[in-house]
């Protein structure tokens, strides 16, 4: 019979295959190439367009009361998108983990942490150029995911997760004893605003750190979508799908995941990066296992194994996080007991709430709902 | 030779804990494949319900009295809600293992956002007994009384799990569900509700983890459960994923490792190198992770 | 499909212990049975034939629960199919799984006590057919021999009361010796309770099955008499890819 841990690959698989965006087919397509294409670029004028819309937004000077601080293109709103825009990204960056390979990993907190302390750390300690700060910081960051991988992949299913956890717990572990103070402890590390250039400091720059945002979205996604379509993606979905049999096809099943590990750490670093510089600096929150969790929340609300899924499901969870606060103080709550107002006044018990009720009835997440929801009306 | 007995003691004590809060971990995962994220909520559920029952009960008995009252209350208040959870939210995803692990995530985030916005965030502080905030001498160590406790209902724990394994019907069905759940269910035996009585049980040992780390910590706090889990985890792992007896090993050692590195090297390196123990562990012997209840 | 001998099934008028009606199992995006429709006579042996990978496992496995399927089971009439796989065994389906599944970390004792409490290695049909068993009570189950390891999966599932018996290639990987004291086990029990067999050993066949259903790519292709189907060497080498010449004998 099979040991515990190979139950990993019998799982329900609906809430990790793509449902309803027609990607990340398992076999490559011949014929009907030249159609494919032309379907392909088709299908990427929402993307496209959503792209343009989102650049254009530091130029929109409207109030959306309720939805966002002040003007679309104020500080404030434009500081609360960037943010989503990030984290977004780095659920994009935990799905090549999670979604695409099956690989259940609650270290990941430890790849984006190591971006951006790296980054602070290189920027002022060592007092490198910016390039070459990033550089340091993602070449480390991958040096870093190479170790811990090949450490973690000797276990497979629940161990893996529960060592990768472990590492990043280490990690956490470090960042807050402040060794030689170039972790900051507890304060964080800010980012030394003499080394980066002006455009990226200050309140009244918000919009090219909003920018900066956006543009790490774009790269992670593009990296996700030539991944995919590799023969390396294909690897990938055959692991996930089913472990035993990807071996007895004769595919290295440790290097493709040692490989999507490192690929998704990278770009997980990347989003640490683009966080420190967006944030103004490291935050230890950014190591602990609840920011991991949380990323898996992201992506499984969103919908594990596709694009849109994990990047909806940060950007929502991020937003909702921020935003959610303010539910607590809604007029139709102030008649309800005060222990259920104080529950309720948490984001992070709505989210969690919420985030079981979508496991139960959406495996397929948000997206995966909301995609049957269109075909089903579409078909009709 | 005062210190390294201090060390050796404390070291075991907090060994002790780690075995109260792993060893329901470990049944669970050895019987039904659930990583229980939630494990850490059931013990914060136990430390807050110990808590309050303390503060509860007349100010006239004594505190050793109202702490077994609360121990009691905790013990009962873990085995009810590990029964719920297990029967609401873990049964209906049978063999669905990841989502089972997602659901008690999702428990884990919103436990301690509940508990965060009830009692707030900051710690509260417990009333401990005097004795076991006292020392007792031996071998020219002043050693703290409290870690006596930890090891006697460790031991107890570990006694009486052994008991239920090898001498109950029960036990019988959940050595068996470890080595080959599929093949108990085939021979008409109703493993669910060998699950039910499992989680319950892990729930009981939860809550009495709870109160005994919130005894330890002196406070109550709503992320204390989590950080208890996380040496939970690496204990269960290093112990062999759902063995009894390699649990209550890891855990004494992992508590050693974790007193003597912070004392010899520096404080917080504890920490770093049961890390370090658990790498070594997964590269030394990966092997010995399949898991068999003994 | 080939069906020879049409009078097998007429010889047992008797209403089929059990019946499978158009059962589909698709497992991991394979469809692996394909509707397969078959009765099992409530008396005899009905051996389940094929080649590797057919699905022959999988229609045991199908019939207790244990493989994810559709379409209707029916037990002495009643269907089964909606019932988990524990109160399908206790409704009377035992069930000897391949590669014998005992609990190799339990006590010989242990692992029978688990289907009946009370007796044990104590019970008279263990004594009877499995007195070896009883002197290695105490042994751990996985320090035994592949055949006395078959004896234990035999004997727990004898300790309850059946009304038929699912078993799966219970000679294989035996030495001769063990597979004529395995089949001995079988020829006696088949007296009081049906058998569904699943096996490879051909000899095995002819000496103690009566009825034969043949899958083949997850569909039933033949049915008809055991001994119709041995003795036409072309017919078995069609449906088994096997010839009785090559096998030698039990």
């Amino acid at each position: 019979m099979t040991s515990p841990t190979d139950h990993l690959t019998h799982t329900h698989t609906s809430s990790v295959t793509p449902d309803g965006e027609g990607e990340a087919t398992m076999t490559p397509e011949a014929p009907g190439e030249e159609r494919h294409g032309a379907h392909r670029l088709l299908r990427a004028v929402p993307a496209v367009v959503l792209l343009a819309v989102l650049a254009f937004l530091p130029y929109v000077p409207v109030e959306v009361p309720g939805i966002l601080p002040g003007r679309v293109n104020g500080p404030g709103s434009m500081q609360l998108l960037a943010t989503c825009l990030v984290i977004g990204g780095i659920a994009l960056s935990y799905d090549v983990f999670f979604g695409r390979t099956g690989l259940l990993s609650f270290g990941h907190a430890l790849f984006v942490a190591a971006g951006s302390y790296l980054l602070t750390i290189s920027l002022s300690t060592w007092a490198l150029p910016l390039p070459f700060a990033v550089l340091v910081a993602l070449a480390l960051s991958t040096v870093l995911a190479l170790v811990v991988g090949a450490v973690a992949l000797r276990v497979g299913g629940i161990a893996f997760a529960m060592v990768t956890l472990a590492f990043a717990q280490a990690a956490s572990i470090i960042v807050m004893r402040n060794p030689g103070g170039v972790t900051g402890g507890e304060e964080g590390r800010p980012l030394d605003r003499d080394a980066v250039p002006d455009l990226l400091v200050g309140v009244a720059n918000a919009p090219y750190r909003y920018w900066l945002a956006l543009c790490f979205v774009v790269v992670a996604w593009v990296v996700v979508t030539l991944l995919v379509r590799s023969r390396a993606g294909h690897a990938m979905a055959a692991v996930r799908e089913n472990e035993q049999r990807a071996s007895v096809l004769g595919l290295g099943t440790y290097r493709v995941k040692l490989l999507a590990i490192v690929v998704g750490s990278l770009l997980g670093a990347l989003g640490g990066v683009v966080h420190a510089l967006v944030l103004g600096g490291s935050n230890p929150h950014l190591t602990t296992s609840e920011f991991t969790l949380s990323l898996l929340v992201m992506v499984v609300l969103g919908g594990a194994g596709s694009r849109w899924g994990a990047l909806v499901g940060g950007v929502l969870y991020t937003y909702a996080d921020a935003r959610l606060v303010e539910v607590s103080n809604a007029a139709f709550l102030q008649d309800l007991p005060v222990v259920v107002r104080q529950v309720l006044s948490q984001p992070l018990f709505i989210l969690g709430a919420f985030f079981v009720v979508v496991v139960y009835f959406a495996p397929s997440g948000l997206t995966g709902l909301g995609g049957r929801l269109i075909r089903r009306s579409g078909s009709r | 030779m005062s210190d390294l007995v201090l060390l050796l003691v404390t070291g075991v004590g907090l060994g002790a804990l780690y075995f109260i809060a792993a060893s329901g971990l470990s049944l669970i995962y050895g019987l039904m494949g659930v990583l229980n994220f939630a494990h850490g909520v059931f013990m914060t559920a136990g430390a807050y319900a110990a808590w309050l029952t303390m503060g509860a009960l007349p100010d006239g008995w004594p505190v050793a009295a109202r702490l077994v009252v609360g121990v009691l209350v905790a013990v009962a208040v873990g085995a009810v809600v590990g029964l719920v959870v297990e029967v609401v939210l873990i049964r209906p995803l049978y063999r669905h293992h990841i989502q089972q692990v997602l659901v008690t995530v999702g428990l884990s985030l919103a436990g301690v956002a509940a508990a965060q916005g009830i009692w707030g965030a900051d710690p509260r502080p417990v009333e401990r007994p005097e004795w076991m905030s006292g020392t007792t001498d031996i071998l020219g160590a002043r050693l703290p009384n409290d870690r006596f406790v930890y090891l006697l209902v460790a031991v107890a724990l570990f006694a009486g799990l052994l008991a239920l394994l090898h001498l109950t019907r029960l036990g019988l069905v959940i050595r068996a569900g470890v080595e080959n759940r599929t093949m108990v269910e085939a021979l008409g035996i109703n493993v669910h509700r060998t699950f039910t009585t499992v989680f319950a049980l892990g729930g009981a040992a939860a809550g009495l983890a709870g109160v005994l780390y919130s005894q330890y910590a002196g406070a109550v706090s709503p992320a204390q459960g989590g950080s208890l889990l996380i040496f939970a985890f690496i204990v269960v792992v290093i112990g062999g994923m759902g063995s009894l007896t390699g649990t209550a090993v890891a855990a004494v050692v992992v508590g050693l490792v974790q007193q003597l590195a912070n004392y010899y090297a520096a404080s917080g390196v504890g920490d770093l190198s049961v890390v370090l123990l658990l790498a070594l562990v997964l590269l030394l012997r990966p092997t010995s992770l399949k898991g068999a209840m003994a | 499909m080939t069906e020879s001998n049409p009078s097998a099934h007429e010889s047992s008028p008797a209403a089929p212990v059990l019946t499978l009606d158009d059962v589909h199992v698709r497992y991991g995006g394979s469809h692996i049975l394909q509707g397969v429709s078959f009765d099992v006579p409530a008396t005899g042996v009905t051996a389940l034939l094929g080649r590797n990978g057919v699905g022959k496992t999988t229609t045991l496995r199908s019939i207790i629960g244990l493989a994810p399927r559709t379409g209707r089971i029916l037990l002495e009439g009643r269907e089964i199919q909606d019932r988990t796989t524990a109160r399908i065994v206790r409704g009377g389906i035992g069930y000897v799984p391949e590669d014998r599944e005992v609990f190799g970390g339990l006590t010989v004792e242990e692992n029978l006590r688990l289907v009946d409490p009370d007796r044990g290695v104590d019970a008279p049909v263990v004594a009877r057919l499995f007195p070896d068993l009883v002197s290695r009570r105490g042994q751990r189950a996985g320090t035994l021999s592949g055949g006395q390891q078959q004896m234990v999966s035999l004997a727990r599932v004898l300790l309850r009361e059946n009304v038929l018996l699912l078993i799966d290639e219970p000679t294989k990987g035996l030495a001769p010796k063990l597979v004529t004291e395995v089949a001995d086990v079988l020829a006696e029990v088949h007296r009081t309770t049906p058998i569904l067999l699943v096996e490879q050993n051909l000899p095995l066949v002819r000496r103690i099955a009566d009825r034969v259903v043949v899958l083949d790519a997850g569909a039933v292709v033949h049915r008809g008499a055991a001994a119709d189907l041995v003795a036409d060497v072309d017919l078995t080498r069609e449906l088994l890819g096997v010839s009785m010449r090559r096998q030698g004998a039990a």
